[in-house]
């Protein structure tokens, strides 16, 4: 399920604006970092891998992730996980129904479905979650929700929206490390944006641009 | 993009389904009016009650449609920001729910010479111990029928103002103006009123139409003789004589030309308005004089307009369980479920043809609405101007001009006197207040969720039907109370398409009310408005309980 996601002249002009060019290589297992200032098109680099680009801009160039070209897949059938700036879980389900929401379809019957999420809670040290209210969780609870959640639906790469901005110091460097851990144990092509070279310096892939120049941190 | 299907035309089809029964109503209309050497509009001509009758529905529309903004826009500008606003959004709702002829003859208990104001001054203020022989209901001025409309058009414009408030940004603009000097109201006359009045001009537009040409509330509270236009020409359609139809298209043709010369008359006065404020602004004027006035003001009408509303359905819940209520007697020697009782079979069976259509119509219009909206975001759609116009064409285009006209179609296809045909009838105005409803929730929702959920391998229809449809539940079914109000107040086109044979609460209150039993009107009128209000008692009960344990989706407050 793992493989490189390849973003081949992946090219996006806002009228006669280029906003993002990227001719970038992402190995499985890998963190692409890409830094810069807000409105500087990062976001907009993240929805056209992510199938979600808005129609004002106009997409050229090829993704290609795990050797299936996904360029114009509509999003849900591309295995590209994403996680937010904040956690987004949903706010009508329970945590575990959160979870079951990203499980394939092909995984069939009640029982088995149930274990793969205690699983992923056991993972998370939330052993036992399964029935809270997201909204009674802590930040750093919700956070790894969040990213089981992501895990669960087997991506083929992860994309990172600024995910670790909203919390606090303490408990950044904590929920980095489990996230980037994983990226790596599931040997996922991972995309992080962020405008915070700590992010950037322990992600440890090469960092760029939206549009492509490298950055010195 | 790659999906469509049948989805994307959902806005299309939508808007085609309410310009056709409009369109094609004004020229079954159109027609009869100038056939046979426009034969109808002779007839009118030499009808003596003609002018009366237009100088009526001019007055009357104009007076209710232009207090009742004042009155709106008074309680905006004064109490925004109080502790009394918060205490009006929850009044707001039921006040909004109830159906313009139960509020008719709500209001018509209480302002009638044997009514509760007479009943409380008799005999000690008055010296009365009969009811005085004073025309107060039906009065030949139309005042009874204007404070009627405005008893109902306020909580409409006052909903309206709310939805269109935090696009106004009033919180800083007053702010801002307040910190130049001004006085409250000057500064939201100068700051938040010509951005919040660009978005109340069609709702005002609709309520100008509606209360030139109300049939029920000007059969309960308007004047005889002649009554409004609109009135007498549903009077000449009921006219066993077959000439009194082409005198009624002929007249219902007219009314349409005088909505629209009035219409016409309204935008004037709306670029004089503008004019002078923009004098105010460069004036500078600060009035802060006038702030403690126009709060007096505004509480003193806003709440007679809520108290008006809420004695009159007060006083017909207490008509429908009297017993011997003697004048001047304050309330009944004793009460009885006597009326209740009897009425039970006819009560029950009305009760649920009301019911079933307006559960199908609101149905077919929460279906409708959804399809478009979630169109308008998979697809990113974004609406031209025109489709709103079109959303309001059937509160705009008088009633009374285009519903005979499809009563003949009706007719002609067979279809007229089946609830469904009504249940058809009533989606043409049940759709446009669902989609006015529910599209500000819809919109607002967040949209990442959806992301979250397509990122997640859900496919769109699962991110709508998990997700989007389950975190709506709220506005949605307040939209579907929306909607069940509307098709339960429908006097017109039940009365028409339903060819007189499919009796709802509405229209049997409307007949009954000219003739005297109080307690019968009372528990017709009374159960008219329950069905509404239950529907939103569900709409914010059924919420709560299946989110009991989610604290994200507690209302914010």
């Amino acid at each position: 399920m793992s493989g490189a996601l390849i973003l081949q002249d992946l090219r996006i002009d806002q009228g006669t604006t280029p906003v993002v060019a990227l001719n970038q290589s992402v190995a499985p297992g890998e963190v692409l970092t890409i830094m810069g200032p807000s409105g500087s098109g990062k976001s907009t680099a993240l929805s056209a891998i992510l199938g979600t680009l808005a129609p004002a801009f106009r997409q050229q160039g090829r993704i290609i992730l795990a050797g299936r070209d996904i360029t114009a897949l509509p999003p849900h059938q591309r295995r590209v996980g994403l996680l937010f700036q904040d956690d987004v879980l949903f706010p009508h389900l329970s945590v575990g129904a959160n979870l079951a929401f990203a499980l394939p379809p092909t995984i069939k019957g009640r029982a088995a479905r149930r274990a793969l999420v205690d699983a992923a809670l056991d993972q998370a040290e939330l052993s036992g979650f399964a029935s809270r209210d997201p909204a009674t969780l802590s930040g750093g609870q919700r956070a790894r929700v969040a990213l089981m959640r992501t895990l669960l639906a087997q991506p083929c790469a992860l994309l990172l929206d600024e995910p670790f901005s909203r919390l606090d110091a303490s408990l950044r460097s904590q929920i980095r490390s489990f996230v980037l851990s994983r990226i790596r144990q599931k040997g996922l092509a991972a995309i992080l944006v962020t405008h915070d070279a700590e992010d950037a310096h322990a992600a440890g892939g090469p960092v760029i641009s939206p549009l492509g120049q490298p950055v010195t941190l | 993009m790659i999906w469509g299907g049948p989805l994307r035309w959902a806005p299309r089809f939508t808007l085609a389904l309410l310009v056709v029964p409009v369109a094609a109503g004004l020229l079954g209309t159109l027609i009869p009016a100038f056939s046979n050497d426009a034969k109808g509009f002779r007839a009118l001509v030499e009808w003596p009650g003609l002018w009366p009758a237009v100088r009526l529905s001019l007055g009357t529309g104009l007076g209710a449609t232009a207090l009742s903004l004042a009155i709106t826009l008074l309680l905006v500008a004064s109490l925004w920001g109080t502790r009394l606003f918060a205490l009006i959004l929850h009044l707001l709702a039921p006040l909004l729910s109830v159906p313009h002829a139960a509020a008719a003859l709500g209001l018509a208990f209480l302002i009638a010479p044997s009514g509760w104001i007479a009943r409380l001054l008799s005999p000690w203020a008055t010296g009365w111990t009969q009811p005085p022989d004073l025309l107060i209901l039906n009065d030949p001025y139309g005042l009874s029928l204007t404070l009627g409309l405005i008893a109902k058009e306020v909580p409409f414009l006052f909903l309206m103002a709310l939805a269109a408030l935090p696009q106004t940004d009033i919180a800083r603009r007053m702010q801002v103006a307040h910190s130049l000097g001004a006085g409250k109201i000057a500064a939201f006359a100068v700051a938040v009123l010509p951005g919040l009045y660009r978005q109340l001009r069609l709702p005002v537009y609709a309520v100008l139409a509606y209360s030139m040409t109300a049939v029920e509330m000007a059969m309960i509270l308007g004047p005889t003789r002649p009554a409004t236009l609109s009135a007498q020409v549903v009077i000449w359609m009921a006219d066993p004589m077959l000439t009194a139809q082409a005198t009624a298209a002929a007249g219902a043709v007219l009314q349409l030309c005088v909505v629209i010369a009035a219409l016409l008359l309204w935008t004037l006065v709306e670029r004089v308005a503008r004019r002078a404020l923009v004098r105010l602004a460069e004036a500078g004027v600060r009035a802060h004089a006038l702030d403690a006035f126009a709060r007096g003001a505004a509480l003193l009408t806003g709440g007679l307009t809520a108290g008006a509303l809420i004695l009159g359905l007060a006083g017909l819940a207490v008509w429908s369980l009297a017993g011997l209520w003697q004048f001047p007697d304050v309330l009944p020697q004793s009460l009885s479920l006597r009326t209740w009782m009897r009425a039970a079979p006819d009560l029950v069976s009305t009760g649920a043809v009301t019911v079933m259509i307006a559960a199908t119509a609101t149905a077919l219009s929460l279906a409708l609405v959804i399809a478009c909206l979630e169109a308008e975001q998979r697809f990113a759609l974004s609406p031209r101007g025109a489709a709103l116009w079109v959303l309001y064409l059937p509160l705009l285009v008088p009633q009374v001009a285009f519903l005979p006209g499809l009563q003949g179609a009706a007719l002609r296809s067979g279809v007229e006197g089946h609830w469904l045909a009504v249940a058809a009838a009533h989606l043409v105005f049940v759709l446009p207040y669902v989609f006015l409803s529910l599209a500000p929730a819809y919109r607002a929702w967040d949209g990442r969720i959806a992301t979250a959920g397509l990122a997640l391998g859900a496919s769109p229809a699962r991110v709508f039907w998990r997700l989007r449809l389950p975190m709506l539940l709220r506005p949605v079914l307040t939209a579907a109370a929306v909607g069940v109000a509307v098709s339960v107040g429908q006097y017109l086109p039940t009365l028409l398409i339903g060819g007189g044979r499919v009796e709802t609460l509405t229209t049997e209150a409307v007949a009954l009310s000219s003739g005297g039993n109080r307690r019968l009107i009372g528990a017709y009128a009374l159960l008219q408005m329950l069905l509404p209000a239950l529907g939103f008692a569900l709409a914010l009960l059924l919420p709560a309980l299946a989110f009991r344990n989610r604290r994200g989706m507690a209302v914010a407050t």
